[in-house]
């Protein structure tokens, strides 16, 4: 592997760049920067090339439009066909596992979390890409290699990340007594209390959802230093941590709106919108929504960086997406162009600008671009790839932590023990044990 | 003559392939297995191999996109002492065996209404149908609603009317979250165990009825002697049906609970994708769906032994 440290110039040379295509390109000139491009690339698409993209279905219209408008330039460019399909969080998995299994459907996936973790084997390297990539704009964030390589090759692209992070009401914390939002686990634990005292509730996700559930549940249980498995995939979580962690949470549930449950993902973004949930985990989509249909709401929003605790460090779970070629493609070329041309500044930053906040970046050039500085409300988004650890936690990011975080095993531990089906001791017992089938 | 007839005979014998081909081509009593072949090679092909491969996955440690290795019984073994599969057997067993009792006994009381004369007959029929008509998944999203912990119509109705403070946890408790996924069930399966029974009903003859009225039987004597011994054979169909919807239903709890909360309304089959698809592990998925195969066989076994002893499987009309 490559090191990429962010030399001055490198960085310079994005933040021109993305000064540059701030506002954003018409599509004449986007075709014509992208013809331009697609003659110097090093990538050149195969003649008559197909390519099938699945991605996630979007949160943030403008988001999908811009990204509608990429694909159409590199159409235009190079004569590739690329045709997007959309599928929900909790579709694309299933949709990707099956093209990989038979070899056929799709080229190319944009997916979440360690999806190219599940079927490594079946995943192109793209070492070139990153390389390129890496090297133009400033290097990546550390989290990027976990998520995008295994061994030393890269066999995904880390894209993009959305941060999970606290949504709240600024009136609503006020009144329970706080100026600012707490920076610790037991300040954060004595807010929740009193907004639960003033009818203003806090409240997470204890069902199956896959993005809010894992998200703030593997940072509280990182937080009390608890892991799944040691840094050699040894299953460690029945601990004294883990206990810690466990007995934060329950408190936090015992104070949560009613019926957290069984959230999945878009029941706290309801609940907070309707006014009657004033904190929670979750990406800048509520507030993005708020600016949009309800002002006022959006005014009295902020975000806040996920409280520390014993750990003494941010433990927290970010959702990557990241881009993955299948080895069956029949135009290998073709995806690898795609992938880095989505990933140049004149793409990138328009791209990024159009997704609110909601889209952040790998790339530690793109830090420059003013999306993240223009609303104050925005910044803590913009580092969410630095500060995000993986799936894995102590452990390398492989199939066994992408089949357990897909397995629920650490939202199934705390959900038993909040909602009292198993005692402390069961509840890490069973969860070792579902850990130690998936680690063997 | 005689030497003429042995030397027919000995080529037959002698190249009997070729004559066996001959046979199967031009006697009419091999015309049935002409006739069947394609329907059994598209059994074998649709139904039979996935069934074979399914089981057969079951006993390999298949991930996704990598083929797997014989490993015995070691999915089952470790599937034996999973509290979450025997939650998600309990689970199933309950689901099933509540929601087909009811199904059939709201199914029989509706269809014999149905089955009277009243104004706008065929309207109300073709309504009664409507829930089993509504594609599962959006009756499904329907209920994800009327049920929603926050914006449920029930709780804000309850609470509008003063009957309770707060709202109802429906997905969130476990037993709550039972009732829920039952009744939902209970609500789509209902039309197709009501229609069925009155298409059967429909066959009963009015004679059997006018006659047993000049007998002076009571409704419940007509209903005991004559609707329901008539009615047997459908309802044996009816039930082995519905039994089998519902214990490999799927789309309904996936959509509603996705298994939660904590469990508590994972079915077998909903557990097999997670395990299976979701999160990868093809062979311990396999071997779940697999569990479920002698579950379905005893609740086929049973209705066909159980309710139809009668003689006229055999082809008798009486007992």
């Amino acid at each position: 592997m490559t090191k990429f440290t962010p030399d001055r110039r490198s960085v310079l040379k994005g933040g021109a760049a993305a000064a540059a295509a701030i506002a954003a390109m018409s599509s004449e000139q986007l075709l014509g920067y992208a013809k331009a491009w697609a003659q110097n690339a090093q990538w050149k698409p195969e003649a008559g090339a197909k390519i099938n993209l699945l991605r996630w279905k979007r949160f943030v219209e403008a988001e999908d439009v811009a990204f509608m408008k990429m694909i159409d330039a590199f159409q235009k460019a190079t004569g590739v066909q690329v045709t997007v399909s959309n599928e929900s969080y909790d579709d694309i998995q299933p949709k990707a596992s099956v093209a990989a299994n038979t070899g056929q459907g799709l080229d190319m996936v944009w997916g979440l979390y360690s999806l190219p973790h599940l079927f490594p084997e079946k995943c192109r390297d793209v070492t070139d890409v990153a390389n390129y990539l890496g090297k133009k704009y400033g290097g990546w964030a550390p989290s990027a290699s976990p998520y995008g390589m295994r061994g030393d090759k890269w066999i995904g692209i880390p894209v993009a990340c959305t941060g999970a992070l606290l949504n709240y009401r600024i009136s609503s914390m006020e009144k329970a007594g706080f100026k600012e939002f707490p920076k610790d686990t037991a300040g954060f634990l004595e807010l929740c209390k009193a907004l639960n005292k003033n009818g203003t509730p806090a409240g997470m996700a204890l069902g199956h959802a896959s993005g809010d559930a894992n998200t703030w549940l593997h940072w509280a249980l990182w937080t009390h230093n608890g892991y799944l498995v040691d840094k050699n995939n040894k299953v460690i979580i029945n601990s004294p941590e883990t206990a810690k962690a466990l007995e934060y949470v329950k408190q936090l549930y015992d104070v949560f709106i009613p019926g957290t449950a069984s959230w999945n993902d878009s029941s706290n973004n309801k609940a907070f919108l309707a006014g009657q949930l004033h904190c929670t985990v979750n990406g800048i989509s509520i507030y993005v929504t708020a600016q949009k249909e309800n002002k006022a709401m959006a005014d009295d929003i902020n975000h806040a960086y996920m409280p520390i605790g014993p750990a003494g460090k941010p433990t927290e779970l970010h959702l990557p997406f990241t881009m993955l070629i299948f080895t069956f493609t029949k135009y290998p070329e073709a995806c690898k162009a795609l992938t880095a041309f989505m990933l140049e500044a004149e793409q990138f930053n328009p791209w990024v600008a159009a997704a609110q906040g909601y889209l952040s970046h790998f790339l530690l050039a793109y830090d420059t671009n003013p999306i993240w500085t223009e609303d104050p409300k925005r910044t803590p988004f913009r580092d969410v790839a630095k500060r995000t650890l993986t799936p894995g936690g102590l452990g390398p990011l492989g199939e066994n932590a992408a089949a357990a975080i897909s397995d629920f095993v650490v939202v199934d531990m705390f959900a038993n023990y909040c909602t009292g089906r198993e005692d402390l001791k069961g509840a890490m017992a069973s969860a070792e044990r579902a850990a130690k089938r998936i680690y063997r | 003559m005689s030497t003429l007839q042995t030397s027919l005979k000995v080529p037959v014998e002698d190249t009997s392939i070729a004559a066996r081909w001959q046979q199967l081509q031009t006697n009419r009593n091999y015309q049935a297995f002409w006739f069947m072949l394609p329907t059994a090679a598209f059994l074998l092909l649709f139904l039979a191999y996935p069934l074979v491969l399914g089981i057969w996955m079951g006993f390999t440690d298949e991930r996704i996109g990598r083929p797997g290795i014989f490993i015995g019984l070691e999915n089952y073994q470790w599937l034996w002492d999973d509290s979450v599969f025997w939650l998600s057997v309990f689970n199933t067993l309950l689901y099933t065996i509540v929601a087909s009792v009811i199904k059939f006994a709201v199914g029989l009381y509706l269809a014999l209404l149905l089955n009277r004369h009243m104004p706008f007959k065929a309207m109300i029929r073709a309504l009664v149908l409507l829930p089993f008509i509504v594609p599962t998944v959006l009756s499904a999203i329907a209920f994800w609603w009327i049920y929603d912990s926050q914006f449920s119509i029930i709780s804000w109705s309850l609470i509008k009317l003063g009957v309770i403070s707060s709202n109802i946890n429906f997905l969130g408790d476990s037993n709550w979250a039972r009732a829920s996924v039952i009744f939902a069930n209970i609500w789509r399966g209902v039309p197709f165990v009501a229609i069925t029974l009155l298409a059967g009903l429909q066959t009963v003859s009015p004679s059997l009825y006018e006659a047993a009225t000049l007998d002076g039987a009571t409704s419940w004597q007509r209903f005991r002697y004559i609707t329901y011994p008539l009615l047997t054979p459908i309802i044996a169909v009816v039930m082995t049906f519905s039994v089998l919807f519902t214990f490999t239903d799927f789309q309904l709890i996936w959509a509603l609970t996705r298994g939660g909360p904590v469990n508590a309304t994972h079915l077998m089959a909903t557990l097999s994708y997670q395990r299976g698809i979701l999160s990868g592990r093809l062979g311990e998925g396999a071997a779940i769906a697999t569990a479920m195969i002698p579950f379905l066989l005893a609740a086929i076994a049973i209705s066909w032994y159980g309710m139809q002893r009668r003689k006229w499987q055999q082809g008798s009309d009486n007992d």
